[in-house]
């Protein structure tokens, strides 16, 4: 039985607005409606310290606030530090996923990517659903 | 001209082209070549004819070069070439951008209809809109490569406006105006304008990105 809240509230950041509108209907495809969304790091920033949610789902490469920078002030924020963080990402080398794995990011996503995909990353971070 | 007054004005001369900041004159070059060849008197030993015919050779030759790099209008390459296949590149990604979204319209169009049908063949259409909107995902993808593409064409910018600040006006045959060069995402010293600036890659070419399992592997 699943335990996952399929109502809570999840954040996605990413400044092509194509890819937020994928990542919004790929989620709604798996049960999950109740999404926000943000085209930068500082933005997501904002709107996470005005609104409690229990995931993020972030693009790296953004101006003016990155995703990794994002991903940074989240861990250092003492109200936000445990958030689930998911990167989906077109930066595929190692030394990319190394670091946001040290800088604390709970699952990373290379783009293009697919629901099945998106569905067992969620699953590792949030439980079975 | 006294020798030790030739060699002084020559060591003058040279010592002003080493302090130059990488725009060196051709005419700096040529005029230093003179100052030896005219400081040559009296008859001249063998050797001394092979380095005149020697400095006489370069100084044709940079004169040859700067005539043959005007010939190829390299003011036309900034003036027009590189800001037209920039143009083209960010119309190829608005074109893909709204071509994706009129695919999103259509198939949350029919998305809404799947409430009006039966389940089983409402579960077969919304699989298949799954499957659209993951293919969509190119639009994405594409327009981050063209980026890379576009940043690279700003790099050549630079070095062909390098190239012609070095050969001076001569070789600068456009009157029209240049165009300001574009926002660069480095600072005037090269480094990166984000703290994360260096990790920024981008898309990777198959041969060189690793795989979803091989990030799973990272995760343990």
């Amino acid at each position: 039985m699943s335990t996952v809240d399929m109502g809570m509230p999840i954040l996605i950041v990413d400044d092509y607005k194509t890819m937020l509108r994928i990542i919004r209907n790929l989620l709604k495809q798996l049960g999950f409606n109740n999404v926000d969304e943000a085209t930068d790091g500082s933005a997501a920033l904002q709107k996470l310290r005005d609104k409690e949610y229990h995931l993020v789902i972030s693009d790296w490469n953004m101006e003016p606030m990155s995703g990794m920078q994002l991903l940074t002030e989240v861990r250092a924020d003492t109200k936000l530090k445990e958030l689930p963080f998911i990167m989906i990402t077109a930066e595929s080398k190692t030394e990319n996923v190394i670091a946001a794995k040290e800088a604390g990011v709970s699952n990373y996503i290379v783009k293009p990517f697919n629901a099945a995909t998106l569905k067992t990353k969620l699953s590792a971070v949030l439980g079975n659903f | 001209m006294a020798v030790a007054a030739v060699k002084e004005k020559i060591a003058s001369q040279l010592q002003d082209l080493q302090k130059a900041d990488g725009s060196i004159d051709p005419e700096e070059i040529v005029a230093i070549v003179e100052s030896i060849v005219d400081s040559i008197e009296g008859d001249m030993s063998a050797d001394g004819l092979k380095v005149y015919a020697d400095i006489e050779a370069l100084a044709l030759y940079i004169n040859t070069a700067r005539a043959e790099i005007a010939d190829l209008r390299p003011d036309d390459i900034n003036d027009e070439h590189l800001p037209a296949a920039t143009d083209e590149l960010t119309a190829i990604v608005g074109a893909t951008e709204q071509a994706t979204n009129t695919i999103f319209e259509a198939v949350e169009t029919i998305e809404a209809l799947t409430e009006k049908m039966p389940d089983e063949v409402a579960d077969q259409i919304s699989q298949a809109v799954t499957s659209i909107f993951e293919a969509c995902g190119f639009q994405d993808i594409t327009g981050q490569r063209i980026t890379k593409v576009v940043t690279a064409l700003q790099k050549v910018e630079e070095k062909v406006e390098a190239l012609l600040n070095a050969f001076g006006d001569d070789i600068k045959r456009s009157d029209r105006p240049k165009k300001e060069p574009e926002k660069r995402t480095t600072t005037p010293s090269g480094a990166p304008a984000r703290p994360d600036e260096d990790l920024l890659n981008g898309p990777q070419m198959p041969d060189e990105a690793i795989s979803q399992d091989d990030i799973d592997a990272l995760f343990g």
